[in-house]
């Protein structure tokens, strides 16, 4: 861990923000692929019964 | 080859599920080596001590910021003039991812300008044009969720998105337009006179290329998700027609 001297909140808390906004922006976006995929393969399922 | 045949929803996913991997695999690694390369293996700054850090993250989200917002309105024109529902679709995709960065670089900025200004807001040009995107950016998400129809709702976001390209603009050159306010100027420039010293721009670099790589990633992968919502709406309307 670097010395970050008397900016050590202020520099931790700019990363820890910034990462955790970033993961929450990936996770979201990959958890509505995840449902939208797999609700989609249900309707064109169900679709394909039906004729 | 025309660009205009990735207008074609099915060869937009089966293209973009190909190039997918590659894109979250650098955008991961560019930012991993950038960010520890600034974080760790980076001096000090003479005036700035160890904050000069943040600038690993506010520059590439700020610079993201802007520039999401003009590939919306390259989207977003080329839906009001070709008609092409994907295109339409990228915009949408990337405003979220638009809004975090402008999000990163509003509290990131706050956070740094604390001990740098002595203060963490100031109704400076540049940081006022930053929250008044960033308020565009949730106007036009808001928008795109309040409408039912979707040409509708992408041509009325079109127009919000030529709108809000002022702001987009205003953001970048509000420092060179008033020349006033706290915020430096441009931090890269091709004027090496101007532009931050190597040891803090290389990272820096690696760090941009991260964020970018990362930025494409996340709207081909959205865009592919609006597009299978929207399938997935017109197989439910026929559905409910049939029944």
């Amino acid at each position: 861990m670097p010395d970050l001297g008397k900016y050590g909140d202020t520099v931790l808390s700019a990363y820890g923000v910034s990462i955790a906004l970033l993961i929450v922006l990936v996770g979201l976006s990959l958890w509505r692929g995840r449902r939208v995929r797999s609700a989609l393969a249900e309707v064109e399922e169900r679709a394909k019964r039906n004729g | 080859m025309s660009l205009w045949e990735y207008a074609n929803p099915r060869k937009f996913l089966t293209t973009s599920e190909r190039l997918l991997p590659w894109f979250w695999g650098l955008a991961g690694l560019c930012l991993v080596a950038g960010l520890i390369w600034g974080f760790f293996f980076t001096p000090d700054e003479a005036r700035q001590g160890a904050t000069v850090k943040i600038i690993y993250l506010h520059v590439p989200a700020a610079m993201l910021a802007i520039n999401a917002w003009i590939m919306m309105l390259v989207a977003s024109l080329i839906w009001l003039v070709r008609r092409h529902h994907v295109s339409a679709l990228a915009a949408r995709a990337a405003a979220p991812i638009g809004a975090v960065m402008t999000l990163i670089a509003l509290i990131t900025g706050a956070i740094w300008g604390q001990p740098m200004w002595g203060t963490w807001w100031e109704w400076d040009p540049r940081l006022t044009s930053f929250l008044i995107l960033f308020l565009f950016y949730l106007g036009y998400i808001a928008l795109w969720q309040a409408i039912d129809n979707p040409d509708t709702a992408a041509d009325l976001t079109s127009v919000l998105c030529l709108v809000g390209t002022v702001f987009a603009l205003l953001s970048r050159y509000a420092v060179n337009f008033w020349n006033q306010g706290l915020h430096q100027g441009a931090s890269l420039s091709l004027d090496k006179e101007e532009h931050v010293a190597n040891v803090f721009y290389l990272p820096l670099l690696v760090c941009i290329a991260g964020f970018i790589l990362l930025f494409v990633a996340l709207v081909l992968y959205r865009t592919g998700t609006e597009i299978r919502a929207r399938r997935m709406a017109a197989l439910l309307a026929r559905e409910r027609a049939g029944a």
